[in-house]
């Protein structure tokens, strides 16, 4: 597809999910108390969005991932909150 | 399909779909024994290909202990050792959805021991990769683990919910791809095609995810008029949602599939 059948096909849905992104934060910022380590993440993987790189997609994943490579001694919940903890 | 109700069934039939491949995965709570999952594997592999066999629906499964119940060393194996009787079940087609969940030691004990009994009996393999932030590190772990034992061929193995930042570990092992479609968390439609794109469609299939989470079992076919949208060809529509699979379980002789 061209790049102009594809912002046809897109653009909308895009716009919306930006909206909601950008609302998110508002209510986020309205909100009292501390963030914590996920919008730590989170701020740091939209960064990526506008640095002109390929694979924006791919990026934003490895930011929020846990980039250690070694087991952990053993699992104490079954759910993944989306966020690495260690985020610097 | 333990977890979704019989109209689901009929969607499924209404849209097209051919088969039902069905994984042993986690109810949403603990059992609390080795019978419980004793009985979950006489559901799958007894009552549910006879629910699903109402709609002309061919219904596989696969085994396992599923890795978010892996971090009870015992109960595991006492559930690993349950699963040789049920291999021979017509409906079986591997062991799966192995894998790990928190990447931790037990986890990986467990995956091993899963991985021992699929060259031990030559079965397929299907692999749970991690949710979210531990999806990466969890998909390097698994692969290293699978491409280490030099029993299991590659190309009978497949990876499933991979994401851009994974796929292309797991294409680069000569393993199987699979992305698993949601409505929201995790990959959508639009992402799924644009893989395909980016990665080909060689060693790569699609599923839905149909458990007791939000979950959509059309997601294969609105995937696919997706597809249609953005200018695919039927051929390459066929070979994604259809043939891939096919291609991929055929290694499996009890999946046969009755004539179109």
């Amino acid at each position: 597809m061209t790049r102009q059948q594809i912002l046809d096909l897109y653009f909308m849905d895009a716009r919306c999910k930006l909206i909601d992104l950008a609302a998110f934060i508002d209510r986020v910022e309205r909100s009292a108390g501390e963030e914590d380590f996920r919008m730590k993440a989170f701020r740091q993987a939209l960064s990526e969005l506008s640095k002109g790189e390929t694979e924006k997609a791919k990026r934003v994943l490895m930011t929020l991932s846990d980039p250690t490579t070694e087991p952990i001694a053993a699992a104490t919940t079954k759910a993944a909150c989306g966020a690495w903890p260690g985020t610097k | 399909m333990v977890s979704r109700v019989t109209d689901d069934y009929l969607d499924m039939i209404t849209a097209g779909c051919q088969a039902v491949c069905e994984p042993a995965f986690w109810a949403g709570f603990d059992r609390s024994s080795a019978d419980g999952f004793y009985d979950y594997f006489c559901q799958l592999t007894e009552h549910e290909p006879k629910r699903a066999a109402k709609f002309g629906l061919p219904h596989f499964s696969w085994l396992c202990i599923n890795p978010k119940e892996s971090e009870d060393i015992k109960l595991a194996e006492d559930v690993i050792a349950l699963i040789p009787k049920f291999l021979d079940k017509p409906n079986v087609l591997g062991i799966g959805e192995i894998g790990l969940n928190k990447n931790s030691r037990n986890e990986i004990k467990v995956l091993e021991k899963h991985v021992n009994l699929a060259a031990e009996h030559n079965q397929l393999i299907l692999v749970h990769t991690p949710h979210l932030e531990d999806k990466l590190k969890g998909t390097r772990l698994i692969t290293d683990l699978i491409k280490n034992d030099k029993r299991i061929k590659p190309e009978r193995v497949i990876i499933d919910h991979v994401e851009e930042h994974t796929v292309q570990i797991v294409l680069d092992t000569g393993m199987w791809a699979g992305m698993t479609l949601y409505p929201e968390s995790k990959c959508s439609p639009a992402r799924a095609i644009d893989m395909v794109e980016m990665y080909g469609n060689e060693r790569i299939w699609m599923n839905c995810a149909c458990d007791w989470g939000i979950s959509d079992p059309l997601a294969v076919p609105k995937t696919a008029f997706e597809m249609r949208k953005r200018g695919h060809s039927a051929e390459a529509i066929d070979k994604l949602v259809y043939q891939n699979p096919l291609r991929f379980l055929s290694q499996c002789s009890k999946f046969k599939l009755p004539p179109a």
